[in-house]
């Protein structure tokens, strides 16, 4: 175990090294934007690493709220499989088609429909019990890590392209910030709740949090938006070099955070599996004791 | 469905008998909102014109700590003497407490609007552009967003270290989307520049989103120990 | 487990409670019977009031599993009586008025059952003070009232003679000792053994979140009184 994290660790480390010279000297300059484009190497890639984990935290929340009773995770697997097969049919009805924005492939919204059902499978079957608790926390920490980086490196490329540091109508940029702002408020909630409800309590907040994300969007769609169209799906003409770079960042993104992930989901269990055994030989009367002896103190003052 | 009705009406009486016999939660909330609306008109003091662009805004902001300083109050009340695990060991559903709680807030919020909203007309001189009638759902389907939410999420911070300020902490966040169809709706009538009918339709999707997911997940809550 | 299921009311197996860094039941086993009167004994922190709770359907075990009367506690609440230490009723309402709130979480109609337990608990239904202002004997004999308002099969009661002066114990003991004759499971957690001398079936001695010992009189093999 030790010894493959070691490995993966090596190979993540060459990776990134690997990506950052593809960003930095085989992808061409932006003809508009010069060498500051540089940055979306990092802006894109931590972009879509933290909507995913995001997404893996909502699918964990859902499945442990689930598992609180067996009649409502049977309900639940029903509804996930259902996404699943309706989202696949509708891609390839003509009237959902039209629906799509331009250049995002029909195919495309079907894998990721697919997708909802596969993880929510896969993770259940991967994280029994409790454990489902621990990668959902997992994933919204690397997650928030991730999009402090979006929100960092955004203004950072915002302030020399459109001259300011922050659109406040963007709906991308607004969208995200909520987001994180969602998610900071779950860790919070995580570390102020005493421990013996707060998985439950969290779960529901994740959900609540992910439910929110849609309307946030719809809400300020009203507004004209600034950001640069999404580089892929949007039917944007982009060189394949840049293309290539980015994919090559955001699967050294990707391994990255998933050693992060890693360590720090080890790091829970450990942390729980010693609170459980710490709890088991604790005795209150230790602490009452140290309450009686109070007085005594007091009197040897 | 016959006892739901019944406990929820049970205790939204017995919340609106206790709140008129003590009076916590609406005393604090009016003269809450009331120092928010003084302050507010020291820090700006704008022409009648531009005012319009700003008030929705700060009406809004003054309704929401108010409402926060009401849900906190709320639960506080089954706390003292633990009279929630008496809910909690009863057979009654736990979405009846939560309508109940729910709606009790959302008339106390609903009273402290309308006593409050005068007074932003008469500190800015407010005279209203656009249709005027639509500032009636707007505050209905806002205050509503608000308070279930709120409510929930006051239910769920009780079993947190430092409760009260827990609740803003995961009120705000969530509510982003609300505020914003609140204050931009709002802003489109006063000023009658555009519709506001989105905003309208807007917080009726969040209301429907929100309260059903909060009545799904109510009871889990509740039992989580 | 036994032939007959109704004699073994309440199974409790491997039951582990963990609150953080503090386990307060660590591995409870026991069958109770039905229809007896079981008193729990033991030191400050020795899981007492845990174990209650949880037979109550208030906390969930982190591990292992509670039968009452063949079902899950939280699916049983309507044979379940709770008493906990704090009062669980509303300091700013009258006896009665709480007496009725609670009745209709019951679906219990019309005050005339109210009006009974509290002359059952002897007290005065008449009475309009507020229940903030009775004395502690009072306020305790009340919550009784409220725990036996539904006619539970079982009652769970959590140091119901604690700040009561020696009379109302004892006046609450016979109460206890006719409801154990009518057929009644009884739980008592107290410190005072010694009044429950003769009227409890079986003491069950807890020591750091374990069952150490079980015996049918207030001492334990080795200890005097």
């Amino acid at each position: 175990m030790k010894k493959l994290f070691l490995i993966l660790a090596g190979l993540t480390a060459l990776f990134l090294a690997y990506a950052t010279y593809l960003a930095l000297k085989v992808a061409p300059t932006d003809a508009l934007q010069g060498d500051v484009y540089r940055i979306i190497y990092y802006h894109v890639p931590s972009a879509w690493t933290a909507f995913l984990l995001f997404f893996i935290n909502f699918i964990a929340s859902v499945q442990y709220l689930a598992r609180t009773k067996a009649s409502l995770q049977k309900a639940v697997q029903w509804f996930v499989i259902g996404i699943g097969v309706v989202g696949v049919i509708a891609t390839f009805l003509p009237q959902v088609q039209a629906l799509l924005p331009t250049g995002m492939r029909p195919s495309a919204v079907a894998t990721t429909v697919l997708a909802i059902p596969a993880f929510y499978f896969l993770l259940g079957w991967k994280f029994p019990g409790d454990r489902m608790d621990m990668l959902a926390l997992t994933a919204a920490e690397v997650g928030v890590v991730f999009c402090t980086i979006v929100l960092v490196t955004g203004p950072i490329w915002a302030r020399p392209v459109w001259g300011i540091w922050w659109a406040p109508g963007d709906i991308r940029l607004t969208s995200t910030l909520v987001l994180w702002l969602i998610y900071v408020s779950y860790l919070v909630l995580r570390r102020f709740s005493s421990s013996a409800q707060t998985q439950i309590i969290a779960a529901a907040l994740a959900v609540f949090g992910a439910l929110d994300v849609p309307l946030v969007y719809f809400s300020i769609w009203f507004f004209r938006t600034q950001h640069p169209q999404p580089v892929i799906g949007g039917g944007g003409s982009m060189d394949p070099r840049m293309l290539h770079t980015l994919l090559i960042s955001w699967m050294a993104f990707l391994c990255f955070a998933f050693l992060v992930c890693w360590s720090r989901f080890r790091l829970e269990l450990l942390k729980r599996e010693a609170e459980q055994a710490e709890a088991m030989e604790s005795l209150v009367g230790a602490g009452t004791a140290a309450k009686a002896s109070l007085p005594l103190s007091r009197s040897a003052r | 469905m016959n006892s739901f009705w019944a406990v929820t009406t049970a205790t939204l009486v017995k919340d609106i008998r206790l709140e008129w016999r003590s009076k916590d939660a609406l005393n604090s909330m009016l003269f809450f909102s009331l120092l928010v609306v003084v302050i507010f008109v020291f820090s700006f003091d704008p022409l009648a014109e531009e005012s319009r662009h700003i008030v929705g805004g700060l009406v809004w902001i003054a309704f929401l700590f108010a409402a926060v300083v009401a849900l906190n109050q709320t639960w506080a009340r089954e706390l003292r003497n633990q009279v929630l695990d008496a809910y909690r060991v009863s057979p009654a559903p736990a979405n009846g407490l939560f309508l109940a709680k729910t709606l009790g807030n959302f008339i106390f919020v609903c009273v402290l609007e309308a006593l409050m909203a005068p007074l932003f007309v008469i500190f800015y001189n407010l005279h209203v552009l656009g249709p005027a009638w639509q500032l009636v759902p707007i505050a209905l389907l806002g205050t509503w967003a608000l308070v279930v939410n709120g409510t929930f999420f006051a239910a769920m911070s009780l079993r947190t270290r430092n409760r009260e300020i827990m609740l803003p902490l995961l009120l705000f966040p969530v509510s982003i989307p609300a505020v914003i169809g609140m204050v931009a709706g709002t802003t489109a009538i006063l000023t009658g520049e555009n519709s506001a009918h989105f905003y309208i339709v807007l917080l009726l999707t969040y209301d429907v989103v929100f309260t059903t997911a909060s009545l799904a997940l109510f009871k889990t809550i509740l039992h989580a120990e | 487990m036994t032939e007959n299921p109704a004699q073994s009311a309440i199974i409790v197996s491997g039951v582990v409670k963990q609150f953080g860094r503090f386990a307060a039941l660590r591995g409870v086993s026991a069958e109770f019977d039905a229809g007896k009167f079981h008193a729990i004994l033991g030191d400050n922190g020795a899981g007492k009031t845990t174990l209650l709770r949880a037979l109550a359907g208030l906390a969930h075990p982190t591990q292992g599993t509670i039968r009452m009367f063949g079902q899950d506690p939280q699916d049983s609440s309507r044979e379940i009586g709770y008493m906990a230490h704090p009062s669980l009723l509303y300091d700013e309402m009258s006896g009665m008025e709480n007496l009725r709130y609670f009745a209709r979480l019951y679906e219990i109609g019309g005050d005339e059952r109210c009006a009974e337990v509290i002359r059952a608990v002897g007290l005065d239904p008449e009475l309009t003070r507020p229940v903030g202002q009775y004395s502690q004997g009072m306020r305790q004999r009340l919550s009784l009232a409220r725990a036996i308002l539904h006619d539970p099969k079982l009652l769970l009661l959590d140091e119901p003679f604690s700040n009561v002066d020696v009379h109302s114990a004892r006046e609450m003991v016979i109460l206890l000792k006719n409801m154990r004759g009518s057929g009644k499971t009884i739980f008592v957690v107290t410190h005072q053994a010694l009044l429950l001398d003769g009227v409890a079936d079986e003491f069950v001695w807890m020591q750091e979140g374990r069952i150490v010992d079980r015996t049918a009189a207030p001492v334990r093999a080795g200890e005097t009184l």
